[in-house]
């Protein structure tokens, strides 16, 4: 580790922490104030909207229809996108000729950018057409992070509003929360963020791919296109899609350190800032900060352990007589380093982002256990956009529920009481995610169809299934790597697994929000559990080591852990 | 049941403890077990354990776990069932030994019914709701009811434990008599009110029993927790076999069931009924009754307490101390009217005006059976009382009852005496107005004294942010001063029933969770909309239905200790749920690595407390699950203490306590068990 590469962490720990107050404001007033930013240039274009799409943005929702709402927009999308995918052939904006997609890829695809997870088990340069790219999958890159921004909104809502007199038991309108996250927040920024990538050498274009003969004479394809366009969205979003396989870590996607800490900031702006607006609308800023702190512990945590895991030698090569000052170089960019990658590793798996600069497959057991674990702690350290917060404020149910009562009053949130009902459904939110991961992994682990696809065996290949259902579950999107994804048992098992991880925990999100809206709000007083402050953010952490960790504890121990301790004794998988 | 403190059974009751662990084997039920899951999944393993060592004892497969070593984890699973049953049974068994007592008085006595004028003798067993009957000195009553005609003085100790005799008489808020207790003098008759079956005394057998106990709203969500978290350990357990399949390491599947066991929350699902039957058991040594969990419960929830100030706050006996003329007017002749105005008025207070003047002013009480003299009795309407005679209205009453009335007839309340009523409020005193027909005679001063400590009470209350709200018949004035000097938060002056319906309805309008005490019929709509109502034993039968405790005693102060027994009994749960889910970390640490360690020496190092040998190291993770049940015991049925200090300082404490003790606490015990193992040589 080096003093270079901690400012590096510290500069970027502290953008974050700055963006969090006057992007949090914004957010709230986009979301929640009488007046949107921009009204002479934005505005048209939201009103715009509606009137095509004939909402009235002044109507709002109970839990039922904005479910139903946001259910229907996510799975027609589905549709649209593997339709488009299947006959890109005949489609417009295909000069390199690609042929249909075959059947099970199109539907794991279209699944997973529905879903915001941009799990790719293709290689996007040599498979989707320049159309495919901007209509079926950069359309999704918008839609799903406003519908994971439209959730917590809503949640936000059921837990904050207090009661009307005529029992007011809506949550927002899912249609207006969706226009504005476009309009206001993703296009905008976006489109700024598209300009200054271009400006470090991103490339913008429709061209085909240019071959070019290389200094020593050979003959190379250079793949192209509308890059700098999808890559700021790929990070905005967290939706983490890569134009190129390689990801961020492809010179076109991710050309300076410049660009890479950009992508790093637009990675978890949103995540952050929407812990100001919770804070904002339960009136008590502190409730956000609290969340935020949680965040930023568990993220602290994580960037200290895979930074000291990669900066030291690979264990099973430690005791070879070469320099090991550089650290764990294998599968790393050598523009970014050790820091710049152990960091974004850490970022784009708290976020459920899963884009990525280096490859966590090379990663050491330990340093790789990091961006596992980031994930299996349920995406919510700081998590996908609205999805981490929703995630989140499920974790604070659940831990005030939990030690709420050891203050001697039955558990309540916010003034609000915290029942059987609310519970059952936390409890479900909380099963679906490592049940399904589990489970999953389980079959592919004894499966011949399963294991076939596994470029190592032992611990090392155990990490590698475990981390791809992770990743679908959690709509995280990285690869392990090292994984054959491309065949119908991953396909089709990845795709469940990433509709099950947003939808099936998407429903009782919005059902607690439809469940805490209409409950009496009791004022809080000396002896009401505190849910700011240092004893709480201890309190929600644990929590989630507990829930999360304990939960995978087993599986783990014999993947990297083992391959950790294997290492160690200098065997290697 | 006299000196009931005495009697009720302690702990470690020899009789109890042996009734108890005949009561836990037969709980073993797969049926009763049933109704808790988290057990029900112990029970099942426990089942599939002891198969599996009958299977390796006839088949001798290759490859099995030692036989020892299945039969000892067989035996502790069962251990934990019948550990976790134990805790229930000695829950109840205290409730239990008092029901027997009860039982004991509930012998069937003949009641004399009134049927048309006739005395017919029948057994109290067949008595009806809506039969008269009657009762006479040295009799029991044959059932709950009202007297409806008569007074007497009825020995109550077999429900309360109070060997004083007490009145009962017809009309007011003192008729109601209970099925079981004997009246000592006079002739009442009876208007019976609960049929046999029904009454107090046998749903008071059937709450202490456990026979009518329901899950409370918080213990079924609580459930749903502890049955989410059984749900994930159950699949983290089962996808353990597979995934291990995968990666070359055989487990036995009893090192399977041991993990799950110690995984999900058996302690606090074990002792989570025993904690809510405690918690009703505590009140009952405290002589409350209390008519669900679910009320218990709510008392701990409790964000506003409204407070009768007579009896509670103050000691009761306002007293006299001083009479003020209106200008005018001789001292002896307010002084007389103010006598004759209270010689019906049995109150302490009009008895202490009576005293007054006799003492100071040198009046005689005296006898007034004159035909021609009307008493007029106090409503809470008119707020007034007094006695008509020829020629003479005498009034006495509040103040501002007082000015009324004489403007009703043509005269006025002197500004001087409305001042001085004034001076006399603000000192925390109460005015009475004393007037004949038109004209005021003057004022007497009573004092209200309040009770020692009961300020440093209400800081308590404060501190845990519960809200204490005075009810008091005196006017504003009055009760502010004595609101501040009891060091209430708010006070309801000049309530009616009906102020003080609204006051809670207007509370529970803002979300907050109100409990009160009552024992007038009047209180009944008001004990029932509460969300605690403690109904005194001597009020009347409305109030004791309508309310959702009795108290025993008749002792409104006892309303602050339901309130702590509510908060115990939540805190209970909290901390041991805290604890059981917080001892996963070191079973982990302990179990894990003896499943792996034969296929992967490398894992050794995760083996952080060095356990003797991989079964050891299952078997101890195993026992101290089990043991720790039962060492929770008396922590579940006395409750963790309450410190009155604010939910963060609470919060703070009882996670470093409960939760960081929780991650500690089995590293040490997995380990003492493990170094007693190896010391006996068992492993």
């Amino acid at each position: 580790m080096t003093a270079d590469g901690w400012i590096q962490i510290a500069l970027f720990a502290l953008a974050i922490f700055a963006l969090t107050r006057p992007f949090g404001t914004y957010l709230h007033r986009v979301f929640e104030g009488d007046r949107q930013p921009l009204p002479r240039v934005l505005g048209p274009v939201e009103r715009l909207l509606y009137r095509l799409s004939g909402v009235d943005p002044a109507r709002e929702q109970g839990w039922k229809t904005y479910t139903a709402s946001l259910l229907a927009f996510s799975l027609l999308g589905v549709a649209v996108t593997y339709a488009i995918e299947r006959l890109q052939h005949v489609l417009p904006l295909n000069p390199q000729r690609l042929g249909p997609v075959p059947p099970e890829l199109a539907f794991n695809t279209a699944a997973s950018f529905a879903t915001n997870t941009n799990w790719q088990a293709y290689s996007g340069e040599s498979t989707m057409s320049y159309l495919t790219q901007m209509a079926g999958l950069a359309w999704h890159n918008f839609t799903s992070a406003a519908a994971g921004i439209a959730v917590a909104l809503a949640l936000s809502r059921g837990l904050t509003r207090p009661a009307g007199p005529g029992g007011a038991r809506t949550i927002g309108n899912f249609w207006v929360d969706l226009v504005r996250s476009i309009v206001y927040v993703l296009l905008p920024i976006s489109f700024v963020a598209a300009l200054v990538l271009v400006w470090q050498g991103v490339p913008q274009t429709l061209s085909a791919y240019r071959e070019i003969t290389t200094l020593e004479g050979a003959k190379q394809v250079i793949a192209l296109g509308p890059v700098a366009s999808q890559e700021a969205i790929k990070v905005l979003g967290t939706n983490g899609g890569g134009f190129f396989n390689a990801n961020s870590a492809h010179p076109f996607e991710n050309p300076t350190p410049l660009t890479n800490f950009l992508e790093l900031v637009l990675i978890f702006a949103i995540p952050a800032a929407l812990t100001h607006t919770y804070g904002r609308m339960a009136r008590d800023p502190r409730q956000g900060w609290a969340i935020f702190a949680a965040m930023a512990v568990l993220f602290a945590a994580g960037v200290t352990v895979a930074y000291r895991a990669e900066s030291g030698a690979n264990p099973a090569l430690a005791s070879l007589a070469v320099d090991h000052r550089a650290g764990n170089m294998e599968g790393k960019e050598a523009r970014f380093g050790v820091a710049n990658s152990a960091l974004f590793a850490a970022v784009t798996t708290d976020a459920s982002c899963g884009a990525v600069n280096s490859m966590h497959d090379s990663f050491t057991p330990l340093g790789g256990l990091v961006p596992l674990v980031n994930i299996q702690l349920g995406e919510v350290i700081f998590g996908g956009v609205g999805a981490g917060l929703y995630g989140m404020l499920v974790m604070v149910i659940l831990s005030v529920f939990i030690a709420g009562l050891m203050v001697g009053r039955t558990p309540e949130y916010l003034g609000k009481k915290i029942e059987a009902r609310d519970m059952k459904l936390a409890m479900l939110y909380v099963l679906v995610f490592p049940i399904t991961i589990l489970l999953l992994t389980a079959w592919a682990s004894v499966a011949p169809y399963g294991v076939s696809s596994l470029a190592n065996a032992g611990p090392h290949g155990l990490s590698e299934m475990l981390y791809a259902y992770s990743s679908g579950a959690g709509n995280n999107g990285s690869a392990f790597a090292g994984l054959n994804a491309n065949t119908s048992f991953w396909n089709l098992t990845l795709a469940a697994a990433m509709l099950v991880g947003r939808f099936l925990m998407i429903v009782p999100a919005l059902a607690i929000a439809g469940s805490m809206v209409g409950k009496k709000t009791v004022p809080a007083g000396p002896g009401t559990f505190p849910t700011t402050g240092p004893t709480f953010t201890v309190l929600l952490v644990a929590v989630i080591l507990v829930v999360g960790a304990l939960t995978f504890f087993p599986a783990l121990s014999l993947g990297p852990v083992l391959e950790h301790f294997a290492a160690l004794g200098g065997k290697a998988f | 049941m006299a000196s009931h403190e005495a009697k009720s059974p302690s702990l470690l009751d020899r009789a109890l403890l042996r009734r108890a662990a005949l009561d836990s084997l037969r709980k073993l039920d797969p049926r009763h077990v049933a109704r808790n899951p988290v057990m029900f999944v112990v029970e099942v393993g426990s089942v599939l354990t002891t198969l599996l060592w009958l299977r390796d004892r006839i088949l001798h497969p290759a490859g099995a776990a030692p036989g020892w070593f299945t039969l000892s984890v067989s035996l502790w699973l069962w251990f934990t069932v019948v550990f976790a049953s134990f805790a229930e049974a000695v829950a109840e068994g205290r409730g239990k030994a008092q029901a027997d007592t009860l039982r004991r008085m509930r012998r069937d006595v003949a009641a004399r019914r009134l049927v048309g004028g006739r005395e017919e003798s029948v057994p109290a067993s067949t008595l009806r709701r809506g039969d008269t009957v009657v009762v006479e000195a040295g009799e029991l009553v044959p059932g709950d009811g009202e007297i409806v005609e008569g007074i007497a003085s009825v020995d109550e100790s077999a429900i309360t434990g109070e060997s004083a005799p007490v009145i009962r008489e017809s009309g007011g808020d003192r008729s109601a008599v209970t099925g079981g207790t004997r009246v000592l003098s006079d002739r009442i008759v009876v208007r019976v009110t609960a049929s046999s079956g029904e009454s107090f005394l046998d749903r008071v057998i059937a709450l202490v029993e456990g026979a009518s106990r329901q899950k409370t709203p918080n213990e079924i969500a609580l459930h749903i927790l502890l049955v989410g978290l059984t749900l994930v350990f159950l699949f983290a357990c089962v996808t353990l076999v597979p995934i291990a399949r995968y990666s070359s390491v055989g487990i036995s599947a009893t090192a399977v069931v041991a993990l799950l066991v110690c995984l999900i929350p058996t302690t606090i699902g074990g002792l989570l009924s025993a904690i809510g039957i405690a918690g009703m058991d505590r009140l009952l040594r405290k002589n409350v009754i209390a008519m669900s969990g679910r009320a218990v419960e709510a008392a701990g929830d409790v964000d506003t307490l409204l407070l009768d100030k007579t009896g509670t706050i103050t000691l009761g006996n306002r007293m006299a101390t001083e009479l003020l003329p209106a200008p005018g007017v001789k001292v002896e002749d307010l002084a007389d009217a103010a006598q004759l105005a209270s010689l019906a008025d049995e109150t302490p207070e009009g008895r202490s005006i009576v005293v007054l003047a006799k003492e100071r002013y040198g009046l005689r009480g005296r006898e007034v059976r004159d035909a021609e003299h009307r008493f007029v009795a106090f409503t809470a309407q008119t707020r007034m009382s007094g006695l008509d005679l020829p020629g003479r209205t005498i009034r006495k009453g509040a103040v501002d009852a007082v000015a009324r009335h004489v403007e009703a007839l043509g005269g006025a309340m002197p500004r001087e005496l409305e001042a001085a009523a004034g001076r006399i409020g603000d000192t925390g005193g109460t005015p009475l107005a004393v007037s004949d027909g038109p004209r005021v005679l003057g004022l007497v001063h009573l004092k209200d004294v309040v009770k020692g400590g009961i300020k440093e009470r209400f800081d308590r209350f404060r501190a845990m942010g519960i809200r204490t709200v005075m009810i008091t018949g005196d006017n504003p004035r009055t009760a502010a001063a004595i609101a501040a000097e009891a060091g209430v938060d708010g006070f309801l002056a000049e309530a009616t029933p009906e102020a003080k319906m609204r006051l809670i309805e207007d509370e529970q309008g803002k979300g907050k969770l109100v409990a009160m005490t009552g024992d007038g019929t009047n209180d009944a709509p008001a004990l029932a909309q509460a969300d605690v109502g403690v109904a005194m034993n001597t009020g009347t039968q409305a109030a004791k239905e309508a309310g959702n405790m009795v108290d025993l005693d008749s002792n409104p102060t006892k309303l602050l200790e339901v309130v702590e027994v509510g908060k115990q009994l939540l805190m209970t749960r909290g901390t041991l749920t805290t604890f059981s889910i917080a001892n996963d970390v070191a079973k982990y640490f302990a179990i894990l690595p003896a499943l792996f360690v034969a296929a992967y020496p490398e894992l050794a190092p995760l083996d952080v407390m060095h356990l003797a040998s991989p079964f050891s190291a299952i078997l101890s993770a195993v026992i101290f699950n089990a043991i720790i049940i039962v060492l929770l015991i008396p922590l579940a049925l006395k409750g963790v203490r309450y410190r009155p200090v604010g939910a963060a300082a609470v919060l703070r404490r009882s996670l470093l306590v409960y939760g960081v003790g929780g991650v500690v606490a089995p590293f040490v015990g997995i380990k003492l068990v493990d170094l007693g193992l190896a010391a006996v040589g068992l492993v």
